[in-house]
Parts: structure tokens; C-alpha cells; sequence
């Protein structure tokens, strides 16, 4: 018996084995398309300068060394790292908390999981208009606006990223939960575990490859914002310095490469693309940090 | 740890199939209105690039060229596509009409020019229009479509003199007016002949504005749908006096502003008699069009290309300048310019350049296209096109007629235009919220320096 069914694995491993570039083929296409060369291809374009992709120069590290002296995206690093970091936080709280009180035999918690998991299915662009109509239509009682003043700005994003995420990590939060072995449960409430410990010293332990998955991807999606930044605020306030040079204080990382590309001196293109390029670096880099450190702290069963 | 897995497993593709989901939804979105409308009169709707490929099968018939015009009105699209219908019919040259969404004219036109199939026919609108594009434009001197306009006033010439770009249609700005409703209180049109008189107006009917119904100006938002009628329109008026009769061939490195006070007497008199408290004008939602058609105001600031959109509401309306207190201006008339000038590919094949050429001048002759094309585009100034039945533009050439002078688009120097005109949106928020010195110096600042920094973003 024990061998028979040893045999057919083998069996499956083999066709697997042979067959299986034919099912990886089409993804492996699609993914050398629409990810690699294109990546390639913005590393190379960093180095040049071009108005269209197909007639590009080689110039070296110029576009680099402007990056690097441009106060305007120095500016929009520390906005968005601050934004990363404090979505993060309240993102994962609060997900991790409804997502816990939805897993207790809650009445119609079926209903809840649903209507918070909703936001999620409407786009970034239309929630930032609709946002912006609601912040105003209460700030406008106090005769000002979420254009006016840039931590309106700031704490309007955050309350727009939680509302639409909230729910997405909920979800990932709500299976990790379902998980945690019953019997571990049981042994916690025998021993007399009140249900704080158990919370803190089994639950959390148990869930934390779902930890992982959500601070990963709260992380990389607060860094990587745009539509929402673009539709909500756009930048605004800017700070217009004497002698005319301005400061767009709610604008993100994503959001001032996308103004520089579309700036019309002829090298900013360039300039832009090194700039992503830096961004990605940078998103990655946190991302595979991140990783390894959580990683460390998930418990195997 | 098994189970564990697959349930994680389970998570991580509905996580990934709802992203590429979401990914989906947000690409679609951006489509809508997005950014600054350079010029963006009401039809956003029709928006979203699309295309009608008539018949994509190349050469069909006379087997040489095909046309493919990326058009910068998405609201004369349905007209564009319909005239390109018939030229295909009667000729069997394929013809493409592509629409960018309104405000994103730029940004498509770059990734339209990239692809394997550019446009052969294109809209260079402006001076920082031909830095850019120049080099992708066939010289037009002394071409069949050169031939056949009859003023050179709309043409764009490049630093070597090469004529890049011909208008093919010009339009005019000011402040549109409900006759109608001015008598309804009390005045009469003749009585608005400078800024004086105008304010006299205004604040009148605005006073009364619970008694008559209806205020003195619409809203003036700004957002993105609107902000241009003023950061870009009536922000002309300072441009134009600045010059001094001597009028700007390329972008000046500096202004002086010397006019300021101008722009903010009409800014001022606009959005403090209007429907709307100024307060609430930072993130607009307000129909301006809507309120001038529906007899709620009597002013409404925008342009010719409105007359179709108000006509049948308001079949009175007329259009008056941008009365703003400088002197001798009682012999001011509208802005007329233009950003519609066409620009043929000299990148694309020969057989293309010559079937656009072909198109072009079809266009401007043939009676029934010239007339579809008259009545959505305005105006064409072509020795054999239609007449045009606009009548903003009618008021226009009234006001030369009288001998008065035409305040030409200045405001089409603005240096990188986008981010120009955001400072400036930034700068008027603070000062509609608090209508303080302080704060209009900071709208001073975003105007007069910050030409000079854009200036330098651009060409420094």
C-alpha cells in the first residue's frame, strides 16, 4: 500500500518534471515582459537622457547626481517614510484587532468580515475624490480645508489608507487566527491561562507568519502610495518660499517621480528614472529587512 | 504546520489575485479627469483615449499612407471621428482619431510618439510645445495647408524659423455674460465699460442677490476642472499689460508683476460676489457652467469654446473683457489665441506625411467637413472653411470692429505650465480661505518668482 503510493508520487514528479517548462512557458513570457526586461531597461534609461524611450543618450550618472541635490525629493523620502511607518502601525493594530474580535463566535461576523473587506474593491483614485469631498465637507464647517494646512493632509491619507486596508489584512489575519491549533488553545486554558496570556504568549506566537505577510506588504504599499496621495491632496499645501521656490508638503516618493517625469525641461525624464530606480532599491531593501526580521520571530509548529 | 501552510497559501493567492484585481481598477481610474486641465471645457465624459480605427487594414483603394491624428478636444471627439468616417468612405485613406482625456494631452502624446505607429498628425500649442517637439515637426512653409490660411497670426515657429505648427483653430477668453439677467436688475450692458462700472454691477446685484435670485458671479473653484480659468486665463491680463505693446516671441526669464493689482481687483470682485464663499472654493464641486445656464448667476469666466454648451439656455450671452482697472481700457476686447495648431510627424513614412497633408487641406475646403468641423471647433481661419457661427467669437471681432485691441495669449509662455499654475492654485487657496495682505503676497511670490524658478527648472 505504502508503496504503491510512493510509486505514483514518483510517477507525477517525473511528468512534472518533464512537462513542466510548458506550463511555467506562458508566465515565464509574460513575466519577462511585463516585469524584466521593462526592469532592465529603466536601470539602463536612469543612465540617459531621452524625451522618448527610443531615442535615448548615454550620460553617465548625471541624472544620479541630480537626484541627490534635489531638496524636493529629500523632502518626499522623510514625508513617506513617516507615513510608511505610522500606517503601518496603525494598519496592522487595528486589522489584527478586528480580525480577532470577528474570529470569537460573533453574530453575523460573516456580515462584518464582508462590509470591512469592501473598501478594498473600490480604486485609489476614486476613494482619494471621495475622501477629499468628505474631509471638507467637515473641516469646511470650520472654514478650512484639507488643502490648507499640510497635517490635515497627512492624518487624511492615513485615515483613507486605514479604511481601505484595514479590511485586506483583516482577512490574512482572520486565516492565521483560524490556525492556531485548537488543542495548544485548550492545554493554555487548562493550565489556567488567563485570556491576555493566552493572547500574548499563544495566539500572537501563532499568527506571526501572518504578521509577517502584513507589515510586508503595510510597509511596501505605504512607500509605494500614489493614487490616493495624487487624488487627496496632490502635494498640497506647498510652501512658497521667498524668491519662489516651493515646497510640496504632502507630496509622496511615488507621486514626485511621476511630477518630475512629467516636468517639461527635456532632462527630467531622466532624472526621474533615476529616481525610481533609487525608490525601488529602497522599497526592496526595507521589504527583504523587514523579512529576515520577522521571519526569525515565527514559531514552527 | 501543514494545514498551517495552506491556508497561508490560500490567503497569499486570494491576496495576489485581488491586488492584479485592484491593479486593474486602478489603471481604468486614472483615465477619468485627471491633473491640470490646460484647457478643459466641460466634456470629460467623452474623455478616456479611444478610438475608432476605420479601416486598419493599410492601403486599402489608393494604397499609399494612412492618418492618424491624436486630437487635443476631447470634446469635439464625436465630431472628429464621424468626419474621419466620411473622408475614409469618399477617399478609402484609413483615418485614426485619437482623443487624450482632458489634461493628459501631454503625457499621451509622449507615449502615443514612442510606439511603432506614431501620430502623423499632432497639436504643438505652444511655445514650450515646440522646445519639445519641434524636432518630430515637418517644416509647413509654403506647404498646400499653409497655403490656405489666411492669417499667419496662429503659427508657431521654432528658434530656426521653421514653421512647426499652423492653427487650425483660435478661440477667445473673457467673461461671458447673461444680458438677460443684467436687465433683470436693473442695468443695462452698456453701462459695463471698465472695471468701475463692472464692480458697480456686480456688488449690486450681488447685495440684492436674495431679492433678484440669482448672484453676480459663478463659482470659481479651484480645483483641477477650473483652476485654469484663472491661474491660466484671467492670469493673462497681467501678462498681456506687461508687455507693453511689446509682445513676448519667446518666454521671458523673469516678469515683473507690474500688474498684480490689476488681476486681483477682477480676482477679487469674482470670487467676493459670487454664489459660492470663497472658503469653500478650495476643492470645488460646484457646476459653474451649470449655475451660468441655469440663470443662477450672471458671470461666468471661461471661454468660446462654451457657446455650444450655454446657447441653448442663455441664447443672449455675450462675452466682455477682463475689465481689471488699467487705463485706456475701455478699448480693451477679448483674448484671442490659440493652442490647436496642427503639427505633421516628419518621423512618420512619406506616404503618411503626404495622406495628413491630404487630410488637412480636405478638411479646411470640403463645404460639409469645414462646416462640422466650424461648428465644433469655433472658428477655422481658412481662406475656404465654413463660417463660423460662434457667437463669443462674433462678440470678438465686434470688439475689433470698434477699434479695439485684442489681448493676445501670453499666458501660453508659462513656464512648465503644470506645476506653474499648481503653485499658484496652493497660493490662491490660503488666500481665498483668509483674505489677508500677507497671503496675497504669498500668491505675488507663487506668481512673479515663481515664473522665474519654473524658468530655470525648465531651461536652467
Amino acid at each position: 500500500m505504502k508503496n504503491k503510493k510512493n510509486t505514483n508520487s514518483n510517477s507525477i514528479t517525473k511528468a512534472t518534471r518533464r512537462w513542466g517548462f510548458l506550463f511555467m512557458g506562458p508566465v515565464l513570457i509574460a513575466f519577462t515582459i511585463g516585469f524584466i526586461w521593462p526592469f532592465i531597461q529603466g536601470i539602463w534609461l536612469s543612465m540617459c537622457q531621452f524625451r522618448l524611450i527610443s531615442d535615448a543618450k548615454f550620460i553617465g550618472f548625471a541624472n544620479y547626481v541630480k537626484v541627490f541635490q534635489d531638496a524636493s525629493f529629500r523632502h518626499a523620502f522623510w514625508y513617506t517614510a513617516m507615513f510608511a511607518i505610522v500606517s503601518l502601525v496603525i494598519i496592522n493594530v487595528l486589522a489584527f484587532m478586528v480580525a480577532y474580535f470577528l474570529t470569537l463566535e460573533i453574530k453575523g461576523s460573516n456580515l462584518f468580515r464582508t462590509v470591512f473587506f469592501m473598501p478594498n474593491l473600490i480604486g485609489g483614485i476614486v476613494l482619494g475624490y471621495i475622501w477629499s469631498m468628505i474631509f471638507d465637507g467637515i473641516l469646511g464647517r470650520y472654514q478650512t480645508s484639507i488643502l490648507l494646512e499640510s497635517k490635515y493632509g497627512f492624518w487624511g491619507l492615513i485615515i483613507l489608507m486605514c479604511w481601505q486596508q484595514v479590511g485586506y489584512m483583516m482577512i490574512i489575519y482572520i486565516a492565521g487566527l483560524q490556525n492556531v491549533p485548537g488543542d495548544i488553545l485548550e492545554a493554555a486554558r487548562i493550565d489556567g491561562a488567563t485570556s491576555l496570556q493566552t493572547l500574548f504568549k499563544v495566539t500572537i506566537p501563532n499568527v506571526m507568519s501572518s504578521f509577517t505577510i502584513c507589515i510586508f506588504l503595510s510597509l511596501t504599499n505605504g512607500f509605494k502610495l500614489f493614487d490616493q496621495n495624487l487624488a487627496l491632496t496632490g502635494g498640497q499645501p506647498f510652501v512658497i518660499q521667498p524668491g519662489g521656490a516651493t515646497i510640496k508638503t504632502t507630496e509622496m516618493l511615488a507621486l514626485n517621480i511621476y511630477n518630475t517625469f512629467y516636468s517639461s525641461n527635456t532632462t527630467s525624464q531622466g532624472v526621474a528614472q533615476a529616481k525610481a530606480v533609487i525608490f525601488f532599491i529602497l522599497v526592496a531593501g526595507l521589504g527583504l529587512l523587514q523579512l529576515g526580521y520577522t521571519r526569525k520571530k515565527e514559531v514552527q509548529q | 504546520m501543514k494545514k498551517n501552510n495552506k491556508f497561508l497559501a490560500l490567503a497569499l493567492g486570494t491576496v495576489l489575485s485581488l491586488s492584479m484585481l485592484a491593479g486593474c481598477g486602478d489603471s481604468a481610474d486614472t483615465e477619468t479627469p485627471a491633473a491640470d486641465g490646460t484647457e478643459a471645457p466641460a466634456a470629460d465624459e467623452n474623455g478616456g483615449a479611444e478610438s475608432s480605427d476605420s479601416d486598419s487594414g493599410s492601403g486599402s483603394g489608393s494604397g499609399s499612407g494612412s492618418v492618424y491624428w491624436l486630437n487635443f478636444k476631447p470634446e469635439s471627439d464625436e465630431v472628429l471621428q464621424d468626419v474621419a468616417k466620411t473622408y475614409t468612405e469618399q477617399t478609402g485613406v484609413p483615418v485614426k482619431v485619437v482623443t487624450a482625456a482632458s489634461g493628459t494631452y501631454s503625457t499621451t502624446l509622449l507615449s502615443e510618439m514612442d510606439k511603432s505607429a506614431p501620430p502623423t498628425l499632432f497639436v504643438i500649442g505652444n511655445q514650450e510645445g515646440v522646445k519639445s517637439w519641434a524636432e518630430y515637426a515637418l517644416d509647413l512653409t509654403g506647404t498646400p495647408i499653409a497655403n490656405e490660411l489666411n492669417t499667419d497670426a496662429y503659427n508657431l515657429y521654432d528658434e530656426s524659423g521653421k514653421l512647426v505648427s499652423i492653427g487650425y483653430c483660435y478661440e477667445c477668453y473673457g467673461i461671458i455674460v447673461n444680458p438677460d439677467l443684467i436687465e433683470a436688475a436693473g442695468h443695462t450692458m452698456d453701462e459695463i465699460k471698465d472695471f468701475d462700472s463692472l464692480k458697480a454691477v456686480a456688488e449690486d446685484i450681488h447685495s440684492r442677490a436674495g431679492e433678484l435670485g440669482f448672484d453676480a458671479f459663478s463659482s470659481s473653484d479651484m480645483d483641477d476642472s477650473s483652476s485654469w480659468r484663472f491661474t491660466g486665463h484671467m492670469a493673462n491680463l497681467e501678462y498681456y499689460y506687461e508687455q507693453e505693446g511689446d509682445i513676448w516671441t519667446e518666454c521671458p526669464a523673469t516678469i515683473s508683476g507690474k500688474y498684480m493689482d490689476n488681476f486681483k481687483n477682477l480676482y477679487d470682485l469674482c470670487i467676493n460676489n459670487s454664489l459660492t464663499d470663497p472658503k469653500e472654493l478650495a476643492t470645488g464641486g460646484h457646476d459653474a457652467e451649470n449655475e451660468f445656464k441655469t440663470g443662477k448667476a450672471a458671470f461666468f469666466v471661461n471661454g468660446s469654446w462654451e457657446y455650444e454648451a450655454v446657447k441653448d439656455d442663455v441664447p443672449n450671452a455675450t462675452m466682455i473683457p477682463y475689465y481689471c482697472g488699467v487705463a485706456g481700457e475701455e478699448k480693451a476686447g477679448l483674448n484671442c489665441g490659440t493652442e490647436n495648431c496642427w503639427a505633421i510627424n516628419c518621423k512618420a513614412s512619406e506616404e503618411d506625411q503626404q495622406a495628413t497633408m491630404d487630410f488637412m487641406v480636405w478638411c479646411v475646403t470640403d463645404p460639409d467637413a469645414s462646416r462640422k468641423l466650424v461648428d465644433t471647433f469655433g472658428v477655422m481661419p481658412y481662406k475656404q472653411a465654413a463660417e463660423s457661427t460662434n457667437g463669443f467669437l462674433a462678440a470678438a471681432n465686434q470688439y475689433s470692429e470698434n477699434g479695439c485691441y485684442v489681448m493676445n495669449w501670453a499666458t501660453n509662455f508659462q513656464p512648465n505650465v503644470d506645476s506653474y499654475r499648481a503653485t499658484l492654485v496652493s497660493a490662491l487657496n490660503q488666500y481665498n480661505a483668509d483674505q489677508s495682505d500677507a497671503n496675497w503676497e504669498t500668491v505675488r511670490t507663487a506668481f512673479v518668482d515663481g515664473w522665474a524658478v519654473e524658468y530655470n527648472n525648465v531651461n536652467g
